[in-house]
């Protein structure tokens, strides 16, 4: 028997398009088409049921969430169903009359997200030019009282600029910096083999962070986890499946989590067919992996059940094909060797090496061209 | 970091309290939330940049009269570093 908590966050996919094209995208593969995005009305609707389930934050992103012209309505919305109004952006397509009015609607949080320090390095991972809008969003948010977290997302092709990019964020001074090492979902896990770190790059990179996280503490908080592969064990994906957090995708299928549609055999109920409540306590999709019923022994058993809950449904199907083993990140799983000989392949390069292209005789080539994902129609 | 007793603690950008009719209170700031109870509620109702770190210790000592006042005073200055390193708190 599995005790149901209520959710305490709502994250709101608004939509799937995007002037960027990252190559770490978290988005699926098969992108939403816009004609199949949620009304206005119908986001009104489920950010006061997700109030009335509990929830105490939304979260807007995407896709880009200001592609959607009634973001500002969407936000107002959200505060008037009582919850927290937060936004992770790429900060386009953006000015500073329609920031004025998002922050006038209500927004609590702006989380801008940057691809690399200087505008050529976030050219290739964005496939677009972006940079410069960048900061000058940062100088538009600074005049305005709300919270504001910058987000660098990190992997083998921009950790080098890691000092560059704590300078940038002191010059910025938003209150938090996230320095978040890319997940393997998705684009990212079609473009792993340019983007996992190698050993040498994450030990000088935690470093680096550790360092800034003392000497800005009380000014900047800044945040960073181990990338998921070169840890001991699994995160606890969204703090375990359907406990803490519920995701509406951008045509209203309700998700455990951004990657869960990659499982095969799931269905997804809709937003305009039940209610948030009904979906959340009684659909499959959120009891198949709910609890501690559905682990395997190796998980029922161990210590650890109730802090990283058998880690992420998602990458134990990426990796070992199927959805209902042991996270193979585990050092215990059984399947930990798919990760060591990935990890391998990337550290066969020489050691020490930091430079973005490190690749040694006996190194797996990284194939020669980034995936970018497109923009949906 | 110890709080200087003169200045006025107010919640940072980003941070407020839930609304009052809600039926548990909590501080809301990016990406996370804190529950509030008794003590806790006090001290984060008065950080609106009004109060002095002094007249809260002040305030909370009347109000928890049955406690040690040194005590108190010293879970005060610790709860408001902790919320200063979350960076829920400037000191005007």
């Amino acid at each position: 028997m599995n005790t149901i908590s209520n959710p305490l966050a709502l994250v709101a996919e608004l939509t799937h398009r995007c002037p960027l094209h990252c190559v770490y995208c978290s988005n699926p593969l098969e992108l939403t088409a816009r004609s199949r995005e949620v009304s206005t009305a119908s986001w009104a609707r489920v950010l006061r049921e997700a109030a009335e389930l509990g929830v105490l934050q939304a979260d807007f992103t995407g896709g880009e969430p200001l592609a959607r012209p009634d973001l500002t309505e969407i936000i107002r919305a959200a505060r008037a169903a009582g919850l927290y109004a937060s936004m992770i952006t790429s900060g386009l397509p953006l000015d500073e009359k329609r920031l004025e009015e998002l922050v006038a609607a209500g927004l609590d949080h702006f989380q801008l997200s940057f691809q690399g320090a200087e505008e050529e390095a976030a050219r290739e991972f964005s496939g677009t030019r972006t940079h410069a809008q960048k900061l000058r969003v940062a100088e538009w948010v600074k005049r305005h009282r709300i919270g504001f977290t910058l987000n660098f997302v990190i992997h083998r092709g921009n950790l080098h600029q890691l000092d560059d990019m704590i300078a940038l964020t002191e010059k910025i001074a938003p209150g938090r910096v996230e320095f978040a090492h890319v997940q393997y979902y998705g684009w990212a896990f079609a473009n792993r083999a340019r983007l996992l770190p190698t050993r040498a790059q994450l030990d000088r990179s935690l470093e680096i962070l550790k360092k800034a996280e003392e000497r800005l503490r009380g000014r900047i908080k800044v945040e960073y986890v181990v990338p998921d592969y070169y840890a001991k064990y699994p995160k606890p994906c969204m703090g375990g499946w359907g406990r803490k957090v519920i995701l509406v995708k951008p045509d209203g299928d309700v998700l455990p989590c951004h990657a869960a549609n990659v499982l095969p055999g799931m269905t997804f109920e809709n937003v305009a067919n039940r209610s948030l409540r009904q979906i959340w306590e009684e659909s499959d999709a959120f009891q198949k992996f709910r609890g501690v019923d559905w682990m395997p022994d190796l998980c029922r058993t161990c210590d650890r059940r109730e802090q990283d809950f058998g880690g992420c449904r998602c990458q134990a199907f990426l990796l070992a094909h199927d959805a209902s083993t042991t996270d193979p990140i585990c050092s215990l799983s059984p399947q930990r060797g798919i990760v060591d000989a990935i990890l391998r392949d990337v550290n066969a390069a020489a050691p020490g090496a930091i430079a973005p292209e490190t690749t040694a005789p006996g190194a797996a080539t990284p194939p020669a061209e980034w995936l970018y994902r497109p923009n949906p129609e | 970091m110890t709080p200087d007793p003169t200045k006025r603690p107010r919640l940072a950008p980003g941070c407020r309290l839930n609304e009052k009719s809600q039926p548990s209170r909590v501080l809301l700031m990016p990406e996370r939330a804190l529950r509030l109870n008794g003590p806790s509620l006090e001290i984060v109702e008065r950080c609106d940049g009004n109060h002095t770190v002094q007249q809260i210790v002040a305030d909370l000592q009347k109000l928890y009269s049955k406690a040690a006042p040194q005590k108190v005073e010293q879970d005060i200055l610790g709860y408001l570093e902790r919320l200063q390193e979350q960076r829920a708190l400037d000191f005007e």
